[in-house]
């Protein structure tokens, strides 16, 4: 997609890739609900929403072009099975947030990326959620340590994230990203903690399965050239 | 004015609409950032405490939150100082609110010099223009107590992302009850008999029009006085009616002049029926402390004595 349309987030939208797919398949039931905060890796949500038959296959090739449902951000005016436009960052958990203190009956899920957590309005949104005990809402972080211009520990480190979260009356629970088994655990006991929100902190890496991308951020908005195309898809193909 | 003529604010038009609202529409909620008691939703959250949100001095959330709540079927009415939001929530508005068209409601409250004593930083002098460049955003400037009743329950109803203007200071209430109020349709509060200049404003500085008509009659200048309550989307009939009538336009707003309803007036006149147009508004500058919203509206030049003098000058280009 990223390679056609010669534009987008490669890197993010690998490390995000397990944690969309666990939702997208295995985690989120009828009256449940995903809000991406993080927009630039709709690639990957993209398509992932083919994979389970919720847009066509066909139409990821027009991803980022004129008329296109599928924008270069994701927009819920042009895409009906989304819940929130995204993109602009730290946004989404406060709109998960508001869902979740309207629909205490559905579990609403958020993700975010750790590059997002220097915004204040997502850290607004850790209180309200925390102050209206928001039991139902269940927010992955992916924790892959890489924004724009470079690791987030050089552009603007985020301490302790659990200890931070924990502070702000909010359960955590850590677990890798990459690992179906415990993206599902992580969501299982989630379910359980009732009386307050809860952080999946999920350790990523940024560009996951390709070699050249992997921790380096020159690949945050990068289109691959043919060659970098044609490894990467050899290296994800052999990685299987 | 009258001595026994009784003041009343907008916001407190707004609070109590807000509650009839609320008993009859169960979808209402309403979310502040700190600030119930001076937006006037302090009734709201005492006799619905379940559909009340307290979000803390948080802006940004105020408005997301809220988003997410519209998404999830309700109609969230956010109140801050004009100044924090939309001053600060612009994006957040875009983004959240109107790229995803929902219903929310944004309420701007001590806007223009109402908070006068705070100074600068709490005067809302740009928030009009901020507002009216948004798609899908709907936006209402109520001149009085009985204007900002039937504007509130009128957005409460649209299902559409609005922002409300509400003024702080007590004024004189000049529109009644039993008045026909329709978001996008201007009013003409004075008619006149042989018109030659149309006053369009908007906001409780409307009552400074009227006094300059009244003055302006007593030389010999008859006046039509139109109050444009709906900024977007902005009432292209009604507007060019006027102009068509009267032949010069002049426009008032506690507002910069630099994007406000004078500008949208200008951009429907220059397309539709050009002719000489007067703005009388903030010029290019902040505001400042003073004891009273009237000492500023004295300084700043938006006095019913500016307004003559701009009539008497497009009159001046009209005839030559």
């Amino acid at each position: 997609m990223i390679y056609k349309a010669g534009s987008g987030h490669p890197g993010g939208s690998l490390s995000a890739t397990e944690i969309l797919v666990a939702l997208y398949f295995e985690i989120l039931e009828e009256n449940d609900r995903f809000f991406l905060s993080n927009g630039h890796v709709c690639p990957a949500l993209y398509a992932v929403m083919a994979e389970k038959g919720l847009i066509s296959k066909d139409d990821l090739g027009t991803y980022t072009e004129l008329g296109s449902a599928l924008q270069g951000h994701p927009e819920r005016t042009k895409l009906k099975d989304i819940m929130n436009t995204s993109g602009p960052l730290g946004l989404g958990l406060a709109q998960a947030a508001g869902y979740a203190a309207i629909k205490k009956d559905s579990f609403v899920f958020c993700m975010t990326s750790d590059g997002e957590h220097d915004e204040g309005n997502h850290w607004e949104a850790v209180n309200f959620a925390a102050k209206y005990n928001l039991g139902n809402l269940i927010q992955f972080v992916d924790r892959n340590k890489i924004q724009i211009e470079g690791t987030v520990e050089e552009i603007m480190p985020l301490g302790n994230l659990k200890e931070k979260y924990e502070a702000s009356d909010w359960n955590v629970i850590e677990i890798d990203g990459h690992n179906f088994s415990e993206i599902l655990s992580a969501v299982e006991k989630a379910k359980t903690l009732k009386d307050s929100p809860c952080v999946i902190l999920a350790s990523t890496i940024f560009g996951k399965g390709v070699s050249f991308m992997e921790g380096n951020p020159d690949w945050h908005a990068k289109a691959p050239t043919d060659e970098e195309y044609k490894k990467a898809i050899e290296e994800i193909n052999q990685n299987g | 004015m009258d001595k026994d003529t009784k003041l009343k604010s907008v916001r407190d038009g707004f609070g109590e609409a807000l509650v009839e609202i609320g008993e009859k529409n169960k979808d209402v909620v309403v979310l502040t950032a700190d600030l119930a008691d001076s937006t006037r939703v302090k009734e709201f959250a005492e006799k619905f405490p379940d559909r009340f949100f307290q979000v803390g001095v948080a802006e940004q959330s105020l408005v997301t939150v809220a988003a997410g709540m519209a998404e999830a079927g309700k109609i969230p009415f956010t109140t801050s100082y004009a100044v924090f939001s939309p001053g600060r929530t612009f994006e957040q508005i875009k983004v959240t609110v109107a790229l995803n068209d929902l219903p929310v409601k944004i309420i701007g409250a001590h806007a223009g010099f109402g908070a006068s004593m705070y100074g600068a930083t709490h005067e809302s002098l740009e928030d009009i223009a901020l507002m009216r460049v948004i798609p899908n955003m709907v936006v209402v400037s109520p001149c009085d107590f009985e204007e900002a009743k039937k504007a509130t329950v009128a957005v409460a109803e649209n299902g559409k992302p609005s922002y409300l203007r509400l003024a702080r200071q007590d004024t004189e209430v000049i529109t009644k009850k039993e008045d026909r109020f329709e978001v996008g349709k201007v009013n003409v509060l004075r008619y006149g008999e042989k018109p030659e200049v149309a006053i369009i404003g908007t906001g409780p500085i409307l009552v400074e029009a009227l006094k300059a008509a009244e003055e302006l009659k007593k030389v010999g200048i008859d006046a039509m006085v139109v109050n444009c309550h709906t900024i977007k989307p902005i009432d292209v009939e009604g507007i060019v009616k006027a102009a068509r009538v009267c032949g010069a336009v002049v426009t008032v707003e506690e507002h910069q002049i630099a994007g406000g309803m004078g500008s949208a007036i200008a951009e429907v006149l220059a397309k539709n029926f050009p002719v000489p147009i007067e703005f009388v508004g903030v010029k290019d500058s902040f505001g400042e402390s003073a004891k009273s919203w009237e000492e500023l509206w004295e300084k700043f030049g938006l006095k019913s004595k500016n307004i003559e003098e701009a009539v008497r000058k497009v009159i001046t280009r009209k005839r030559t």
